[in-house]
């Protein structure tokens, strides 16, 4: 605790060490990501309530989403979240270098994720399931089809436009860790990066199942 | 706070958990249990979201406060998806004028 008393770098004026600095950040964080569970909750219940209303217009839709690929996203996902906390774990023993070896390992798997996300996205548009009064949708007129895939899109979209956020937010970190900016007393901005990347991992482990593994077993 | 550092180890392995956790999660997904794949499916994600939370996130070193903060976050997503709900399933045991 005292060790870190002296103003060493990466201290904040209002803060009285680097101890105090990290645990009121860390609580901040969390502070935002509890509004983040709230704003993903909202999602995730107009999900329930619509699939409980139409639960086999939900499982026939549930059947357009490629498995193989969602299952192999959320593989990258988890890597990357180990990658991540090796990042946060290499920061906390000041090794920059290793730092940054990391978040890039991070970026490039979040990279991986987005771009198969992306082909995804354009099967869909090929196949006609964007909603809107383009969409058609063989083997069910249930207009409840046309909501699961609002809901994907809704849900998924969100969480992409997190990884995006969280990829420039690893640039970012990419380049202090280049500076040499991390020290074992000063390395809480990357635990902070982390706690956002776990997040959206969390978030993407509750999407795949209720949204690609819905209705699997009717197949 | 700082200085608890976490062993390669342990990371590795709760990647490993996560592996298993995902393949039980897509095993389970193939089997009709009717109302129980849903019910499976989310214990399995709590699961695999709570070891992220525990081991990734370090809440497990993390400060008394941190910690309430992070039930809090939940019990308070937890309040508003009983009350929706609670809404949602009740609305027509009432005889009465009808929402929608």
């Amino acid at each position: 605790m005292s060790d870190h008393s002296s103003h060493g770098s990466g201290l904040a004026h209002q803060f009285d060490d680097l101890d105090q600095q990290l645990d009121a950040t860390t609580l901040g964080m969390w502070l935002f990501l509890a509004q983040e569970i709230m704003f993903f909750g909202g999602l995730f219940a107009a999900y329930t309530i619509y699939r409980n209303w139409h639960p086999e217009a939900f499982a026939a839709a549930s059947h357009h989403l490629d498995i193989k690929l969602g299952g192999f996203n959320t593989v990258v996902l988890i890597f990357s979240s180990l990658t991540m906390a090796l990042g946060v774990r290499a920061a906390q023993m000041g090794k920059n270098k290793a730092v940054f070896n990391y978040l890039f390992a991070t970026f490039m798997l979040g990279n991986v994720f987005l771009v198969v996300k992306a082909f995804e996205y354009h099967h869909k548009w090929v196949e006609g399931l964007i909603p809107g009064p383009w969409f058609r949708f063989e083997g069910s007129t249930d207009p409840a089809v046309q909501m699961f895939f609002n809901l994907y899109f809704a849900m998924t979209g969100m969480h992409a436009l997190h990884m995006i956020i969280g990829g420039g937010l690893l640039i970012y970190f990419m380049v202090q860790a280049r500076k040499n900016r991390y020290h074992e007393g000063y390395y809480g901005p990357v635990e902070i990066m982390g706690l956002y990347w776990h997040f959206v991992d969390i978030v993407w482990i509750f999407l795949f199942p209720l949204l690609y593994l819905l209705g699997l077993h009717n197949s | 706070m700082s200085g608890h550092v976490t062993s390669k180890k342990i990371y590795f392995a709760v990647f490993g958990a996560l592996m298993i956790l995902t393949a039980i999660t897509v095993g389970v997904a193939t089997l009709d249990l009717g109302q129980l794949n849903t019910v499976v499916a989310l214990a399995v994600a709590g699961c695999k979201a709570t070891v992220v939370i525990w081991y990734f996130m370090e809440v497990r070193h993390a400060r008394p406060l941190t910690k309430l903060t992070v039930v809090g976050g939940i019990l308070w997503l937890v309040i508003m998806l009983i009350l929706l709900f609670t809404d949602y399933i009740s609305r027509d045991w009432m005889a009465g004028p009808q929402a929608w």
